[in-house]
């Protein structure tokens, strides 16, 4: 039994070197560093072409916004990033820092749009990159929050028409794929606005992304409703509050503070699911690369790499935000 | 609250009263007998731009279809294979498994989906140096091709596929788009069905496994009569969830030029102007599909679940 664990072992450890080699002599070993087009184009086939990032980084991060405000973006991006920190860290869970958060997520969207304190105004079809990434996944969800509450409480509602307003609507959405409804902000949402009033694709399409976030939310919210006792609300009742008091005051904070991990969880699913906006033809992170590469007769054969890269982006995004929920639920479990 | 609601319905159908007689646009799924105007790449039933919209509107469907039922297929084989490598006893295929799951997961379906596409239309040699894995089999840029098993008049023969000019032709052929579609899905669910397959074999309590063991029962056994049984009943609620994302999932076909249903929902938008007509089929079909998916499932989950549990 032993001799043939080793010998399983072996076969994994072989195979293993199979594969890991030659990709490790294809991207590192052999791979080209700099920006240097013959080089890159000497190693085609042997060595990877990181030169390719190390010429485009900026229009795969910034996408086409103006090259010497390229500041107000990347600050953009670092005041989202300190607002998502306290999911990773406990000791910024509270009230005052993540209020400070969502006063960075405004103020970052104003950086990026000027027009004030001497900041030229930039329009939104030149955002791009991993601020619009940033942006609309988070915006999406911070906008989805306060209507998967009110839905997540309406289906639990013992109003009839209530409930069944919701039910209808979070399986609605949840049964529809999210490029139907984005097909919906781009072509339907400008015929239900007032003729004479025109609104941008970008908020169009984070309005949506909200109204899309908000059923799956809601869903979730609904989850942590049902895991406060019901003990709590009676409780509350008792001592006089009145019923709204007794669930803003007493239910919601529970129930939001047990929906916390799975909120995360989610919040990772709509900053990928962000990914489709580039079908709408906005430029995130993916859409930036065929704008950085897909007009560039030399750089592009090393599509490969900048898929490489892009990927890599989204997965340390994901992957430390997915650990991160994983630790909060550990840590709410052993409370 | 719902009173707001309504006013805030009638609003905006208000407004698009307005802005389709102001831009003159009409209302009505009669563009659906006119006829396509443009071609459709691949599919099962033949078509030609000059029938009507309907037809392809149906092609589309019959596309979605095509590569989703292989993906789910696909994908709760592999999804069962590396759920259970990570609960193997060999700390490398676990970790192999491990590592499959959280680089997959963390991706989203739309990168990856582009990677695949460029990798099977740029990385491949061409048509003319197609690869051989094994007789009759060749890949290629144009494609996969597998030979066709074909009955013409009264005999019935393998029919291979083979280079002619700079082409291939004959055998059963698989668009790279096809391809691109089915590998991505497939694998891009297959890992969360094993984080799913995974829990399941987890949940079953030892203590049962140990009872079967007590009963004097072989591993295989064990495996047969207890562990699947049981495992099946936590994971085959959350696998139909899983299902319905995949057939939500295939709509990103439309990246790569699929023609699957919204596919050509974009199309028709872009040649008929019926935006409102074609979301709303798109939409219809997808609930359809949902509902259908589910109904099948809960089926199913009727079978395993736990006898008079609700």
């Amino acid at each position: 039994m032993s001799a043939l664990k080793h010998l399983r072992t072996w076969f994994w450890l072989i195979l293993a070197a199979l594969i890991l080699w030659p990709a490790l002599n294809w991207g590192v070993v052999h791979a080209v560093w700099t920006p240097d087009l013959e080089a890159c184009r000497a190693a085609r086939g042997t060595g990877a072409c990181w030169g390719v990032i190390a010429e485009k980084h900026r229009l795969l991060l910034f996408g086409r916004y103006p090259f010497n405000e390229q500041w107000r973006p990347l600050l953009a991006s670092l005041l989202i990033l300190s607002a998502l920190s306290p999911i990773a860290f406990q000791k910024l869970r509270t009230r005052r820092f993540m209020a400070c958060g969502l006063i960075g997520v405004l103020l970052a969207a104003s950086l990026m749009t000027g027009g004030f304190a001497g900041l030229s105004p930039v329009p939104t079809k030149l955002w791009g990159g991993l601020p619009l990434t940033l942006l609309v996944s988070l915006g999406g969800t911070l906008l989805a929050f306060p209507l998967a509450i009110l839905l997540a409480l309406g289906r639990r509602s013992t109003l009839p028409l209530l409930r069944s307003v919701c039910t209808t609507y979070i399986e609605l959405i949840r049964g529809v794929p999210l490029i139907s409804l984005l097909f919906m902000a781009a072509f339907l949402f400008p015929l239900m606005l007032p003729t004479q009033f025109r609104l941008d694709i970008l908020p169009r399409v984070i309005f949506t992304i909200a109204l899309f976030a908000a059923a799956y939310l809601a869903e979730v919210i609904r989850g942590g409703l049902q895991a406060v006792p019901k003990g709590q609300l009676v409780a509350a009742q008792a001592i006089g509050m009145r019923h709204w008091q007794a669930i803003t005051y007493i239910v919601l904070p529970q129930a939001l503070r047990a929906a916390l991990p799975a909120m995360v969880n989610s919040f990772v699913g709509i900053f990928k699911d962000s990914s489709l906006i580039s079908i709408v033809s906005l430029h995130e992170l993916t859409g930036a690369l065929s704008l950085a590469l897909g007009g560039d007769a030399e750089w592009r054969s090393f599509y490969l790499e900048g898929y490489i890269f892009i990927a890599a982006v989204y997965w340390l995004f994901c992957f430390t935000l997915s650990a991160a929920s994983r630790r909060l639920e550990n840590h709410l479990n052993h409370k | 609250m719902v009173s707001i609601l309504g006013v805030l319905l009638a609003w905006l159908g208000h407004n698009v009263l307005d802005n389709m007689r102001e831009r003159g646009i009409r209302a009505g799924f009669d563009f659906l007998f006119d006829p396509a105007g443009f071609e459709i790449g691949e599919g099962i039933l033949s078509y030609d731009a000059a029938q009507p919209l309907w037809r392809a509107f149906a092609m589309g469907i019959l596309n979605t279809l095509r590569v989703a039922i292989p993906s789910i297929v696909i994908a709760t084989l592999l999804g069962s294979l590396i759920g259970l490598g990570r609960l193997s006893t060999t700390p490398s295929l676990r970790k192999l498994c491990g590592f499959c799951v959280e680089s997959l997961r963390n991706i989203p379906l739309l990168l990856q989906l582009l990677m695949w596409y460029f990798a099977l239309t740029s990385l491949l040699p061409d048509a003319s140096d197609a690869i051989s894995p094994l007789p009759g089999v060749l890949i290629s840029k144009g494609g996969l091709f597998l030979p066709a098993w074909s009955c013409v008049g009264g005999g019935c023969s393998w029919n291979l596929p083979h280079l002619e000019g700079f082409g291939i032709e004959g055998g059963w052929s698989l668009s790279p788009e096809y391809l691109a579609v089915l590998t991505a899905l497939s694998l891009y669910s297959a890992v969360f069905i094993a984080e799913i397959v995974r829990g399941g074999i987890q949940s079953v309590s030892a203590g049962q496994i140990a009872a079967a063991q007590a009963l004097g029962m072989r591993p295989l056994q064990i495996l047969r009569h207890i562990t699947i049984p049981l495992a099946l009943r936590a994971i085959v609620p959350a696998l139909t969830n899983q299902f319905l994302n995949l057939s939500k999932n295939s709509s990103l076909a439309v990246a790569v030029g699929y023609p699957e249903l919204v596919s050509i929902a974009n199309t028709s938008i872009n040649q008929s102007g019926r935006a409102f007509e074609c979301i709303v089929i798109v939409m219809a079909v997808y609930l359809t599909l949902s509902l259908i998916t589910a109904l099948l499932m809960n089926l199913y989950n009727a079978r395993v679940a736990l006898r008079g549990a609700k």
